[in-house]
């Protein structure tokens, strides 16, 4: 019997058939391969716009629109554009991206624009959405690239978040504007200049690799004869 | 001697490639731009509009209506409430029509790009009343505190800005101090961890009023009309 071929559409995507869900594209940005947590990647805007939890989920967003945008419109001209040309391409579909972000931001919110200042700009220079585009975009399909630029992009928000949170609550006594603590709590205003961001960066990595550490102890106490890390997380 | 090939070389036909991926993908970014510059131009202007019509009536407090005026180098004349610029002042009248104020817009260099501000200005009391920043791209967090730190927005309730005798330029500059130095009505207290910010916005309301409040003194009659 005769199979029946897949149609233009489904070929572009290679969705459901060619790549399933891809859950484990969107999943990896999460957690395992955090651009920031796990990679240290896109460290300027990291350490920069987290001094409130609001600058740092508008910052993630803006991030997260043109990590997609660039991945899906790379992947799709992946066999169009010639390798010589390639990241002098992939740098015009960013800029590009960062201009529509730009202006968007601004019909939706003066204020927001206002508070992320010139780092909408210098999301064009971010390494996580170049690194996206050569390592992963140009090599896979547009679903998949999909998938991973949504997981890479909510995994940056998070992980700005969580500093956002931490220096705006000890930084400035509220979260989200609101206030945190009572009128007598003293500011640490150390946590809003640059060093409050290495320092949460800091306090962050060391939390998240200490539960690495400790899950793989654990794993290796139940799986003695694994001995590498690749090994226990394979 | 060597033959020249009929046929384009490999190279020739990968430049071909290259100019073609980059040029076609150039133009399809550029329509994007354009396309969305003009989709969000509308909007954005309306939002511009907005904001300078609620920052208006917040550096001026009391203020019910305003009417624009343009000094044109020899008088303020009286011009549609939709035109704004540096040029414009924006005379405040409370609920009988009486000059209450007038808000002026400033700009000037700050630590990361320019700074757009408006001040509220009192021509009786020779005052600054208000403060607000309109555009700035100061660092997030520090910079742009001088729009919201309270403390510091507090130096603009009632800043000195009163004219020497000749009424020609201010008795005393607007300078900005040291968070916790000013002992003087003229003088700004600074912010903490942002220093050039504070320093910048001294020096654009300095200029500013240097400018405006000898015209609006010598011209009070026809703004009050």
């Amino acid at each position: 019997m005769q199979q029946k071929s897949p149609g233009k559409l489904q070929q572009f995507f290679h969705f459901p058939e060619g790549d399933g869900l891809a859950t484990d594209e969107f999943i990896k940005g999460l957690w395992r391969e955090n651009p920031v947590l796990v990679q240290v990647l896109g460290m300027c805007p990291t350490l920069a716009v987290t001094n409130s939890a609001t600058n740092a989920i508008a910052m993630g967003l803006a991030t997260l629109f043109v990590l997609v945008m660039s991945n899906v419109l790379v992947s799709s001209l992946r066999k169009v554009i010639p390798k010589q040309v390639r990241i002098a391409t992939y740098i015009l579909i960013i800029a590009t991206f960062v201009t529509v972000a730009d202006y968007v931001i601004q019909a939706i919110s003066l204020e927001v624009h206002k508070a992320l200042g010139a780092f909408i700009a210098l999301i064009v220079v971010n390494c996580i959405i170049l690194g996206r585009a050569e390592a992963f975009a140009s090599k896979n399909t547009v679903w998949k690239s999909l998938m991973d630029g949504l997981g890479m992009g909510i995994g940056f928000t998070f992980a700005l978040l969580l500093l956002g949170t931490v220096r705006e609550i000890l930084g400035n006594g509220t979260l989200f504007g609101f206030p945190f603590f009572p009128d007598s709590f003293q500011e640490w205003v150390i946590m809003i200049l640059p060093g409050g961001g290495f320092f949460t960066l800091a306090f962050w990595l060391l939390f998240f690799n200490g539960m690495k550490a400790r899950k793989k102890d654990n794993h290796t106490e139940v799986h003695p004869e694994k001995e590498s890390v690749e090994e226990v997380y394979v | 001697m060597t033959e020249t090939p009929l046929m384009p070389s490999a190279n020739e036909a990968g430049s071909f490639k290259m100019f073609r991926a980059m040029v076609g993908i150039g133009i399809a970014c550029a329509l994007a731009i354009v396309a969305t510059y003009q989709l969000t131009l509308p909007v954005i202007t309306a939002n511009k509009a907005e904001a300078l019509e609620k920052a208006i009536f917040n550096v001026l407090p009391g203020a019910a209506t305003r009417v624009n005026y343009r000094w044109n180098g020899r008088r303020f004349e009286k011009i549609s409430p939709d035109i704004h610029g540096r040029d414009v002042i924006y005379v405040g009248l409370d609920k009988d029509n009486q000059l209450i104020g007038i808000a002026v817009e400033a700009g000037g260099q700050g630590f990361q790009d320019a700074i757009q501000l408006l001040y509220g200005f009192d021509p009786y009391k020779q005052h600054i009343v208000g403060f607000q920043v309109l555009e700035s791209r100061e660092t997030p967090g520090l910079g742009d505190k001088i729009d919201k730190d309270a403390a510091f927005k507090a130096n603009f309730n009632a800043l000195d800005a009163r004219l020497n005798d000749e009424s020609t330029r201010l008795a005393h500059p607007i300078v900005t101090v040291k968070h916790g130095a000013k002992t003087h009505p003229w003088e700004v207290d600074a912010i903490t961890g942002a220093t050039i910010s504070s320093k910048a916005v001294g020096v654009i309301l300095n200029n500013s009023v240097q400018y405006w409040a000898p015209l609006i003194h010598q011209h009070l009659d026809e703004l009050k009309e």
